[in-house]
This record gives C-alpha cells, structure tokens and sequence, in this order.
C-alpha cells in the first residue's frame, strides 16, 4: 500500500471514527483561540486531567456497558457511595489510605456484581436495574452518611488523585521526570506498534506505507511531548494521569485483543446469534456490570480525593457525562459498536468545550444547552452516516 | 365466463436478482373459497403482499381487476378500502389490549375525536357473534388461545366491510377442534358472500373446504383444479406442487457412509411460551459418518424446533429424549456443551440468528471457535484473519476482505460465512437448517458442493429443508415431519416427491 493510497483509506474508509478526531482537533483550536491560548496553558491542562479523569474511567467501562447492548444509570451514585465508604473508613475510624482505596473497589465490584446478577441471571432491563440502582446506591450513600459531609481526608488519601510525580529528577524550571516518563511511553508506543506490524508483515498480510507509519508515530511522539512539556511546566505528572492511562491501555486491549472482549462485540451485535455461537450470554453480561461496578469505585475513590471528602450528593449526573462521552466516541445506541479509545476521545472533547466555555466566563446554563446540542449532533451524524451506507448498498 | 371478484393477470414481481413471481395469474369466482397451494418459497405469500398493496402499485408488473375495475393499490390501507382484508400467519393483534380495542385498532369507533366506547364494545359483541365467539369484549387478548385469536382476526376483517378475506395458513397454529370450527365459519361467510383465499399446507383441510385450488411453483401458476368437477384428490395436488425435473441442479456424489454418528431418540419439545402445546413429539433419528440425512416437513411440522432444541435447548421447554454420539449418550443443556461435543447447527434464519450484521466476514467466521484462536483469553488476531481469508478462498466468499460487514454481502455470501464459521469449529455433526433459503440457483450449487465435501470428510451431516427436490438430490436419506411426528423415513433410492408429500401431510397416525 503506498503512502497516499494508506492515507485516502484513514480518510475515506472509517469516517465516523476519524470524523470524531477531527472534531477534537477543531474544538480543540477552536476553544484555544477563543481563550487566547488559555486553554492549552500548561496550569490549565493539568485541571482539564484532573477535573475529569473520573468522567473518563467511567466511560471506560460505561463504553463495554453500552456494546454489550445495556445501559447503565447508577454510577453515579456508586461513585457516591464508593467515596462515603471510603471516607468513612479513612476519616472516621483512622485507617491508612489504602484501607479506604481497597474498600472502595471492593464495594464498587459488590455493587456490580448485585446489578450484573439482575441483569443476567434474572433477566431484567438493564435501564430498570440500574434506574433502581441509581436510587438504591444514592439512599445507601445517605445512610452511610448519616446524611453529612465528611471531610477533609489526611494528605496521603488525597494525594491519590492530587499529588503529582515530580522532582525526582529535577529541572530547571521545568519537571523532568515527567518528560522522560513521557518519553519511554512513545518509545514504548513505538516499539509495539512496530511489533503488531512486524506481526501483520509475519502472517502476509497488507501493511501502511513505512513513510506513513514513522509519520504516524512522529505524530503520536510530537502530541505526547508537547502534552507532556506542557505538564512538566506546570506541577509535574500527575498521579491520575497514570492511572488513567494504565486503565485506557488495558481495557482497549482486553475489547480488542481478548475472548471476552470478542464476547461483548458479539452480544450487542446480535444476541441470538452469540448465543447460537456458543457464547456463555449470562456469563459476560454479569462481568460486564462486576466491570462497571469495579470502575465506578475507582472513580469513587479519585473523586473522593479530590474533593477531599465525601458529600451525600457526590457524582450527581455523572451517568449523563460517560454516557454522552461514549455516544459521542460513536457508540451505537443499539449495541455492538463502540471502542475505548473513541469514547475517551468523545469524553475529551466534552470536557474541553466545558472547560473552555468556562474560561470564557460562559453562563452555565448556556454550558447546559451547548453540550445537549453537541450530543444530539453527533448521534445524528452517527445515524446520518448508517444511512447513507446504507443507501449506497 | 362466470362472474369473478378477482382477476390477476400476469403478475410479475423481482426483487434484487430473484424472480419471485413470473406471469402469474389468479382467478377467483365471487363467493368462492379458493384454496393456493405451493412449496415454502413457491411464491405464495408475495403474491398476496402483491394483492393487499404490501408491494404497492409500480414495484411489480401486471394488472389487478376487483369487483369489475382496475385497482392500483399504494399500501394496505388501499385494498382493506376495498374490502380485500388479509390476516397473516403471525397474528397482528396487541396482547394487552381488550377484544374491541384489537377488532377496531386503527379504525376507531369516535366521535370529535374521543372513543365513543359503549358503541366499539356493543358493535365488537355483534361481531363477535358472527364468527361465534362468546368472549367479553373487554377480555385483554393475550387471555385468549390462538384459535380464538384467530376468530377475533376475522372479526376485525369483518369490521372492514370485507369482501374479500384472505388467509394466509390459518389453521398452521390451531388443534383440530379451532380448525374445524374455523373452516366451518368460513363456509358460514361463503354463505353471507363473502369470497375467501386460503393459503394452505393441510391438503385434507382443501379437499374438504375449497371449491377451487390454484397451485403455484417457482413463481408461476401451474393450474387452477376445480375441485368438483375435476374430481381433485390430495395426490393430484401434490402431484402439481412437486412436478418439476430434477436433472443437474445438484452436483454428482456418491456417498461413503460409515458407523452411526449421531443418534435422538424419542425427542419431545413443548411450546417455549404456550405451555402444553407440543411442538415435536416423540421424534428420533440417526446419521451415520459420509452420511447426508434429510429432514423434510412443511411449516410448522416442528422441524427446526427439533434441530434448535437438540442443539443446547435453544429452543422450547420440557424437552426429554436422548442424544447419543458415537453410540454414547451426550448431554446437549447448553450451546457450549453441543459445540464442545462436535455439534454445529446452521440456522434457517441467517440474520436474524446466525449473522452478527454489524461484524465484519473475520470475526463471524470466528465466533463459534475462538477457544482455537486463543490461548488464555487471548485472540490472536493475525491467526483470525488468515483463517478467515483461508475461508474466504476456499469458500469462495464473493468478497474483496475479509473486513467487509456481513451486512452488506449477498445471501449466499452470508450462507457461506455461516457454514465457514461451523466447520471452523470442526464439527463431527453439522445440521443445516435451510441451508438455501433464499440464495439464487448458482449459490445452491456451490452449497451442494460444500455439503457434499463435509460427507466425504466424514462429516454426519442433517440438511433440513422443505424444498422436496433439494433434499431428493443431495440426500441419501429423507426422514418426514409432520406436526411434530416423524410419519416416516424413506432411502433416497425409493423417495419421491409423492411419497414424502404424502408421509409430510399426514396427520394422526406415527409411523416409526
């Protein structure tokens, strides 16, 4: 495949998913012009990972939710409950931070498997057991509670999701640990992108140009250094960052690369079919939820770091937020289309216009009416799109 | 010339690279019940979507007469105007609703735009009492049997000033007692002048019932028997709907057939939902390894029932009987366990239970044998696509990659993934359901070819299908289904159409 053939094949061949980063990239430069540059400020970026590092693990598993052909309305409440359990156990009883990390994500993975035995084995509506759930998990978090606010957690628990890697080893001026913590993750990026080449190249089969493909990985380098000097610029890396980009890696290798991933592509794509295929249905829909449930407390437990407490309201919506940032990252509303990556790109990009129009000094309600418009848009794009290949059928 | 309600004249009808319906032409005497028999797939059900406006006027050629004019109909709507009312197999009515809102559904009895229902209940009891059911008409419609249901459908036609009622297998679901009661309500319409078609697979019930009997075949008229004066018997009509040459549409096999394989014995299925309706009674079975076993039965003998609730209870409940592979006995309870024990089972419905559609060729073609893709959980991806291009060859997929969605290939392309995706899991057993439904002529052959390289592998292989010459030229032995029972088995050598036809119509008595 020549270069110029490889590139018209990005282009042309999947328009919906590279639709999506090309409108990242012009939201993108659009809110950084609008902002004078403020957007892409190295102190500004960091707030954008830290503020909705949560939203992001949520769409993590929310997407796997949405492409096995479910839904999933409580989670945000379990991020309520999660951090209350959590806080209960750190601030009122004086356990060590990790105590209360551990007893997050083992009652988020309770929650989710309460909910993926509904689902599953009993057969019931996603929509209807986590709309029950989302009730459910928020009258817990009450009880738990006792109905107030606890804060604020001893500094190791909030260093979780507010502490940075930096100084170690110095810089002037700038972190430079950060930088070289970037840079071994491009040379790994690269390394393994070469690998999975050398692999297609080992099983015969069609290869992108060589020029195409160093030029993709200079790209992904010149991103990542540049997101990454800009941090260093700012107060280093942050912890979130890289558990983060730890889940993102893991779980787009386990929806790519694994039999159970296979398994969720298969379920929402045609349930009687994978069914007839031999897939255990009962089975993957419960781990989809113990998944999601697991996640949730994740982000529980992050969210509950850094607002350094817990509130009985906490992660009121956040359903919403992941659910929208897969749909945007082209999900399918029916199932058995969705990707990782692309609801992380989805969740970015709503959190780049919500954090631009808030440096703009944007009315929240004005926020509100943008963000719906951009959903219903690119759900109609979605759909606008499957017609027409449809059509030309 | 008698006086005819309904003359269609050379009706010719294509989809996409079929000819569904060839030069047909339909006469029906006002007043008459006017039975059309055919194979599945003969072209009986598009020619009456053709009749109601289903297929609207310019999506097919030839002219429709009614009641003396011309008639274009756009949609469905057009000919109930008219007074043509068809009740399909799968009965239109909304479960949770009363027996009057269903009878006046879409057709409101209302006034200024309110429901006046003192008058839908009074008019829907009158209704009721014509087709001599004596049911409240606010009873919810899911607390009725299908045989009553039935009665309520051809309440609602009458609602609609019908003159002309068309249905289309109407005792297929029915027990004796509703047939009869529904083939002598029909005789009690005739009486009122109302002209009724009947499609139909119950041979005795035309003999008993019909005046007149067209037999379609392969999207053409054969011959409108007149059943008095032509003296017409069951034979003479299964005689019209099988006779056609069988010469070179099959390829040329001869078997090997070694041990028994696969054995069912004494299979008994019960309705998934209608509980006590038995589905398949007391069937069995065997196939021996090279061997090509068919299973013909008309619709609704319970024949995929049978291959569905063998393969891992996909199907039905109370399910007792044995399986036995390699004379041993199996358990079949889950999918996982049948494909684990060396079954496949490749459905008559490619797309809605064989295909995911939104998938691409690679990863339906896996989907039934990951486990031999990947160690540990993982799939190795490279491995899948050259597996999935192996097949794509030798198959003969018509497709450039293997990353084209089955969505977008042609039917036979679809059957062929399909088939790719059951012998990937090296099956000892393959049950083929349909395995040409809907896929043009040069497709089956290929297919054929396929099923006949399984046998040589020494493959058991179970092909069901209701094309009788099919099964007569692929085959070398024919077992016969009719209303859950096997009536019979017959080696190829001895089969004809006549005598399946025959062992597939038959009800009541079994022979084992």
């Amino acid at each position: 495949m020549t270069a110029v053939e490889g590139l018209r094949d990005i282009f042309t061949k999947n328009l919906r998913t590279s639709g999506i980063y090309i409108a990242f990239v012009v939201i993108i430069a659009l809110f950084a012009v609008l902002t004078d540059g403020v957007l892409l400020a190295p102190g500004n970026i960091t707030n954008i990972v830290l503020q909705y590092s949560y939203i992001l693990i949520l769409a993590i598993g929310m997407v796997i939710v949405i492409i096995g052909g479910h839904i999933d309305l409580s989670v945000g409440s379990v991020v309520a409950l999660t951090g209350a359990v959590s806080a209960i156990l750190v601030i009122k009883n004086g356990q060590p931070w990790w105590v209360g990390i551990l007893a997050a994500l083992v009652v988020g993975l309770l929650v989710g498997a309460w909910q993926g035995f509904w689902v599953a084995y009993v057969g019931i509506p996603a929509f209807i057991v986590t709309l029950a759930g989302m009730l459910l998990f928020r009258g817990l978090t009450y009880e738990v509670l006792n109905n107030i606010s606890l804060s604020p957690f001893p500094r190791d628990y909030q260093q979780v999701a507010g502490g940075f890697l930096n100084g170690l080893l110095g810089g002037p001026g700038y972190d430079v640990f950060t930088l070289v913590i970037a840079a071994i993750a491009v040379v790994g990026f690269a390394f393994s992108s070469w690998r999975s080449r050398m692999g297609r190249v080992r099983y015969q089969q069609a290869v992108e140009a060589l020029p195409l493909f160093i030029a993709k990985i200079v790209l992904v380098a010149v991103v990542v250094m540049a997101f990454a000097w800009q941090l260093a610029h700012s107060r280093g890396l942050p912890i979130v960052l890289i558990i983060l980009a730890v889940l993102i890696l893991t779980y787009n290798t386990v929806t790519n690369r694994t039999v159970f991933g296979r398994h969720v592509y298969a379920i929402g794509g045609n349930l009687n079919a994978a069914q007839l295929s031999g897939v255990k249905v009962k089975q993957v829909n419960f781990w989809i939820f113990v998944n999601m449930g697991f996640l949730a407390g994740v982000a529980g437990a992050i969210y509950s770091s850094r607002s350094n407490g817990a509130q009985p309201g906490a992660g009121n919506m956040f359903e919403l937020d992941a659910i929208a940032a897969c749909f945007i990252g082209g999900a399918s509303t029916t199932g058995g289309v969705g990707r990782v990556t692309g609801a992380m790109v989805g969740g970015l990009i709503m959190a780049v216009m919500s954090n631009g129009m808030q440096l703009m000094g944007v009315p929240q309600s004005t926020q509100q009416i943008v963000k719906g418009l951009v959903l219903l848009l690119a759900v109609a794009f979605d759909i606008y799109n499957k017609r027409r290949a449809g059509a030309a059928r | 010339m008698s006086d005819h309600i309904l003359e269609m004249h050379s009706i010719t009808k294509t989809f996409p690279g079929v000819k569904a319906l060839q030069d047909v032409n339909l006469n029906v005497k006002r007043g008459e019940i006017h039975a059309i028999c055919g194979e599945n797939g003969a072209g009986k059900s598009t020619l009456m979507k053709v009749l109601s406006g289903v297929y609207p006027h310019g999506t097919y050629e030839g002219e429709i007469r009614f009641d003396g004019e011309t008639v274009e109909f756009g949609s469905i709507n057009d000919s109930e105007e008219k007074g043509i009312v068809i009740i399909h197999q799968e009965l239109a009515l909304v479960p949770y609703l009363s027996v009057a809102e269903n009878i006046f559904l879409g057709n409101e009895r209302s006034h200024r735009g309110l429901v006046d229902w003192n008058k839908a209940n009074s008019e829907a009891a009158v209704l009721l009492a014509r087709v001599g059911l004596d049911e409240n008409p606010t009873t919810p419609i899911g607390q009725l049997g299908v045989g009553k249901q039935q009665l309520v459908e051809i309440a609602k036609a009458l609602s609609k000033k019908v003159k002309l009622l068309i249905l289309d297998e109407p005792t297929a679901a029915l027990n004796d007692s509703d047939s009869e009661h529904l083939l002598n309500l029909l005789r009690h319409l005739q009486g009122q002048g109302i002209t009724s078609i009947m499609i139909s697979h119950k041979l005795n019930e035309i003999a008993d019932i019909a005046n007149s009997t067209t037999i379609i075949r392969d999207g053409r008229t054969i011959e409108t028997l007149d059943m008095v004066a032509d003296n017409v018997t069951q034979d003479r009509i299964i005689k019209g709907m099988v006779g056609r040459d069988l010469e070179h549409r099959y390829p040329e096999h001869v078997s090997h057939i070694g041990e028994e394989v696969f054995r069912v014995e004494d299979w008994h299925v019960e309705h998934p939902t209608q509980p006590g309706r038995v589905v398949v009674d007391g069937a069995s079975f065997s196939v021996r390894a090279g061997e090509i076993v068919g299973i013909a039965g008309l619709m609704g003998a319970g024949r995929t029932e049978l291959a569905m609730s063998v393969f891992g209870r996909s199907y039905g409940r109370n399910i007792t009987g044995k399986v036995f592979l390699h004379g041993k006995e199996i358990k079949t309870r889950s999918v996982t366990e049948a494909i684990d024990h060396g079954l496949a089972y490749a459905t008559e419905d490619r797309k809605t239970y064989g295909l995911n559609l939104i998938e691409d060729i690679r990863r339906n073609i896996s989907a039934a044998g990951l486990g031999k893709l990947s160690k540990a959980g993982w799939v190795n991806g490279n491995e899948e696509i050259k597996v999935a291009e192996e097949y794509r060859r030798s198959m003969n997929i018509k497709s450039p990659t293997v990353m084209a969605l089955t969505g977008k290939l042609s039917g036979g392309n679809q059957q062929k993934v399909v088939l790719s995706k059951w012998i990937y899991t090296d099956p000892e057993v393959l049950i083929l359901d349909e395995p040409t439904r809907g896929i043009d002529v040069g497709a089956k052959y290929e297919i054929y070819t396929i099923i006949n390289k399984l046998a040589d592998a020494g493959k058991a292989v179970v092909v069901i299908s209701s094309e009788l010459p099919e099964l007569l030229g692929i085959c070398d032995r024919i077992y016969t289904l009719a209303f859950g029972r096997m009536t019979g088995v017959q080696e190829r050598a001895v089969a004809t159409p006549e005598s399946l036809m025959e062992l597939m119509t038959k009800e009541k008595e079994t022979v084992r």
